[in-house]
């Protein structure tokens, strides 16, 4: 990591006079092996790596990245950034993150074990998971495949403007997506588990939720429309509160295409809603003690009991909006310049599990999984519409399976309408945690 | 790209462990975008990925290795991981002799996206933001962006059957998104072209009439009322309507979806699976198409294939190893998003064909319903069928006259039941112009999709109107 972190910095130190450069490199080894009946169906293990080099002239920026860390393609990079930083329109906002002493969170996100794991232990952990689905329950009738994957990344980002900072994370995952059949029909379901290191992997618990998933929507039918109130289980949720943080963005909000814009102070949610960003937190997948520009993650509270508080920041939008970055700069990997993000959203908890939620509540539609969240929720108009799956809820207990149906709002009335936050905060893969969510008043689509 | 005989050499490395088969897939990626938002051209940006991805097959195990050091020493590397991954004993040498192979390009770019000056690119971004405020009622237009993307890729492909093949493809996107305010909050509307052209691409394309588009839809909704909750007949225009076709059967016929029985369509040829007018084609060789190419990316040239003829199923899309298992020829559809991955069955051009009805009257023909003008993304579960897109410009039909603007919603239905009920085809076949980029088990790939308008008797519209 330290030779990353020296690459970084030669190239921030090739910066001309009036010039201001940033680079990003990194590295990562990856291993993915897929499992199809007892079989492996394909093993793949390889390492990459590259940098990203932004470069500032002018009030100018300009961006280019190549996949490759050799010597001479880096300074390819370099003047090929310097090259666009040309053409862009010149804005006094821009600028590179600078020290700012804020002390970054020690967070421990590395895993030794992980790069001593045999890969035959790795195929044997997918081999074990897709035995453990099809003999969960006789209905399984295939596993379509079982995964093992783990990656190890490292990254450093220095800039010309005294910036160095270094990260390193692992992380590994199985996963099943079963197939369940009864007479004609055929239901569909997956389950995983996730951890730093292998140790941490679950495959019970994995296989058992491939299971349940599949199994539970056998014999569903489509409902006649109505509006009901929907529970949202964790995974679904996390779905939701990744839209949510696109318009909590402050870079939307200066840009105008934010529902939020103009409303700090007011509120905006129900009062059982306190919303916090907190990279920090070492249980969150997205945990970083740095941001994509090198500055401390820290964090940045953004409802509190139903009142919007702020929005989240990176250096060219804290500038423009005139407040200091919350450490909130986010990237795709060294193929992109620094944006602005969330890492890890999670909502306050309340005191009910999901089975007090739905007894409270009585009747409903518990949803379980849903499709379409790329087409059919509109984060600037906050129309939301997505495709669903999941349980009716009759007499606060789990009823007939459903499909095919729709359940719709807005993100406005979402906020508003929540009636019950669960008390089993899991923090899931993405942005965000996953907790048991109550809507009233949600427009569910069928016959 | 690579010199043959190192080409060679890195095989006869990759089967050394007793492989069955071994391929070298090389890939040389350029690409350059220029974005637009609020104003101001933020950022140009440059990137490079080059690489090569070796796979070997050992009865059904595929080992895979990637790398990004062209050298010799790296590829034979990167050989000897996939042949370890593939885990074989056998042993001894098998030599390989590679045969050029050379596919016609179904179009010839004439102005490649490095030879064209950046001011120019950054002018038409300038222009479309320009031609988006100033369009007729944008006093309501309060946001744009816009994003140019051109990609140059060249690869090339290499495997144990002696096959050796080169394809070089240039594509270019353009992109307007439009944000209006007005009293009932914010609407967008978004308009794009995407072709597999150089810049010439421009000579055709109005980046103004883009623009326009983009503004006009946005400031439509403003007037947008929630779209119905619930099954109603649905009218799609003609072009990228056709993602429905994408979602609702295209990747229920993916041989790799049929040998795992994890499809609707598994064991279904021959039968009729949707309405007699439905003849739905994939074709990669479709000139300057989003989805076109002179060959896939495991060296099989581009072919056109028919799935549905009249309703009935005739053929699946495969890739080289599902089509090796079933004895036959692959049908071309052999895709990865790039070097680091493995290659699948992917589609290319999908679209359904024409039928012989006039649009408007098929519109007057039906008392209530939805008309769906543009359409968003979607995704489906191939072994269900169930499906849903987004409509991203939407009118209610009354009395068979297209009314209202709506909100945006979900659609949702199941493959063969929507096929089924689609009870008329109009004659007005168009591709759609924004092509688009299809997910799968990770990875994206570009595709184009089109077809006529159409009715549907019956389809779950997820809005929230009672």
């Amino acid at each position: 990591m330290t030779e990353l972190l020296e690459l970084a910095s030669r190239v921030a130190g090739w910066a001309r006079d009036g010039e201001q450069v940033e680079a990003y490199v990194s590295r990562r080894s990856d291993t993915d092996v897929v499992i199809y009946g007892g079989e492996i169906e394909s093993l793949s293990s390889a390492t990459s790596e590259g940098v990203g080099v932004r470069v500032l002239a002018s009030g100018r920026q300009g961006f280019a990245y190549a996949g490759s860390l050799d010597p001479s393609v880096v300074e390819e990079t370099l003047a090929e950034a310097r090259d666009n930083a040309g053409f862009g329109t010149p804005d006094e906002h821009l600028g590179l993150a600078g020290p700012e002493g804020v002390a970054a969170a020690e967070l421990d996100l590395w895993r030794d074990d992980l790069a001593s794991f045999p890969t035959q232990a790795k195929i044997d952990l997918a081999l074990e998971l897709e035995r453990r689905v099809r003999a969960g329950d006789p209905r399984i009738s295939a596993v379509e495949s079982s995964n093992y994957g783990d990656g190890a990344s490292e990254s450093a980002v220095a800039s010309s403007t005294g910036i160095a900072a270094t990260t390193r994370r692992t992380g590994c995952h199985v996963s099943a997506y079963a197939l369940a059949g009864e007479g004609d029909e055929t239901q569909t379901g997956g389950g995983y588990s996730v951890g730093r290191s292998p140790a941490d992997l679950d495959i019970g618990e994995a296989a058992t939720d491939a299971v349940e998933r599949s199994t539970r929507l056998l014999g569903a039918r489509k409902p006649p429309s109505a509006r009901v109130t929907v529970v949202l289980d964790n995974r679904v949720a996390t779905t939701l509160l990744a839209v949510l943080a696109g318009t909590l963005n402050g870079e939307s909000v200066l840009k105008g295409r934010s529902l939020f814009a103009n409303r700090v102070g007011e509120e905006v949610a129900a009062g059982a809603v306190s919303l916090v960003e907190d990279p920090t937190n070492p249980d969150a997948y997205g945990a970083s003690a740095y941001d994509a520009e090198g500055l401390a993650c820290r964090p940045v509270v953004l409802i509190s009991d139903g009142v919007l508080q702020g929005f989240v920041y990176n250096t060219h939008a804290g500038r423009r909006a005139g407040v200091p970055s919350t450490g909130s700069a986010v990237r795709a990997g060294f193929k992109s310049a620094p944006g602005v993000g969330c890492r890890a959203l999670s909502l306050a908890p309340g005191t009910e599990s999901q089975a007090e939620i739905m007894a409270r509540i009585g009747e409903g539609l518990l949803v379980q999984g849903v499709s379409g969240v790329h087409s059919g929720v509109n984060p600037v108009s906050g129309d939301f519409s997505v495709g669903a799956e999941g349980l009716m809820i009759r007499d606060g207990e789990l009823a007939e399976p459903v499909r095919e149906i729709t359940v719709a709002s807005t993100i406005q009335r979402m906020l508003r309408d929540v009636v019950a936050v669960g008390n089993d905060v899991t923090w899931l893969p993405g942005s965000a945690a996953g907790v048991t969510l109550a809507i009233a008043g949600m427009s569910m689509s069928g016959a | 790209m690579l010199d043959p005989a190192v080409l060679r050499r890195t095989l006869s490395t990759a089967l050394r462990t007793g492989g069955e088969f071994a391929e070298v897939f090389v890939e040389d990626k350029r690409t350059s975008s220029a974005r637009l938002d609020d104003g101001r051209v933020e950022e140009l940006t440059s990137g490079r990925d080059r690489g090569a991805g070796i796979r070997v097959v050992v009865g059904d195990t595929t080992g895979f290795a990637h790398t990004s050091d062209l050298s010799e020493q790296g590829l034979e590397q990167a050989a000897g991981a996939a042949a370890a991954a593939a885990r074989s004993g056998g042993g001894g040498v098998r030599t390989v002799a590679l045969t050029p192979t050379s596919a016609r390009r179904p179009y010839e770019p004439r102005i490649a996206p490095e030879d064209v000056a950046k001011p120019r690119k950054v002018d038409l971004l300038l222009r479309a933001d320009h031609a988006a405020r100033s369009a007729s009622g944008a006093g309501a237009v309060k946001q744009v962006s816009a994003a140019y993307v051109d990609a140059h890729r060249r690869i090339q492909v290499a495997n144990s059957d002696g096959l050796l093949a080169a394809d070089d493809v240039v594509r270019t996107r353009f992109g307007v998104t439009a944000v209006a305010v007005g009293d009932t909050g914010m609407q967008t509307g978004y308009e794009a072209v995407a072709r597999s052209m150089g810049f010439e691409i421009f000579d055709d394309v109005d980046v103004d009439e883009v623009a326009a588009k983009a503004t006009a839809r946005a400031l439509a909704k403003l007037a947008a009322r929630p779209a119905p909750s619930g099954k109603v007949p649905v009218v799609i225009a003609a072009g990228r309507g056709a993602v429905l076709f994408h979602e609702a059967c295209g990747h229920g016929l993916e041989a790799d979806h049929i040998e795992k029985r994890s499809s609707v369509y598994h064991g279904r040829v021959g039968e009729m699976v949707a309405s007699p007018h439905v003849t739905l084609v994939d074709d990669g060789t479709m000139g300057s198409e989003w989805g076109a190419f002179a060959i896939d990316d495991e060296g099989r040239p581009a072919q056109r294939n028919v799935l549905i003829e009249n309703g009935m199923l005739t053929d699946y899309m495969w890739d080289f190893l599902r089509s090796r298992k079933a004895a036959r020829p692959s049908s071309g559809n052999g895709r990865r998003q790039s070097y680091q991955d493995l290659p699948m069955v992917r589609m290319t051009n999908t679209y359904l064909l024409g039928g012989t009805e006039d649009a408007d009257e098929i519109v007057r023909q039906t008392p209530h319903g939805v008309y769906v003008a543009s359409m968003g993304g979607g995704q489906v579960t191939p072994a269900t069928g169930d499906f849903v897109f987004g409509m991203t410009e939407a009118y209610l039909i009354e009395d068979g006259e297209i009314t209202h603007p709506l909100r945006d919603a979900n659609l949702i239905g199941n493959g063969p039941a929507v096929l089924r009920n689609i009870d008329a085809v109009a004659g007005d076949f168009a591709m759609a112009s924004s092509g688009g980029m299809c997910g799968k088990n990770g990875q994206s790939v570009p595709v184009g999709m089109g077809q006529p308008t159409l009715r549907i008797t019956g389809v779950t519209v997820g809005g929230t109107a009672r």
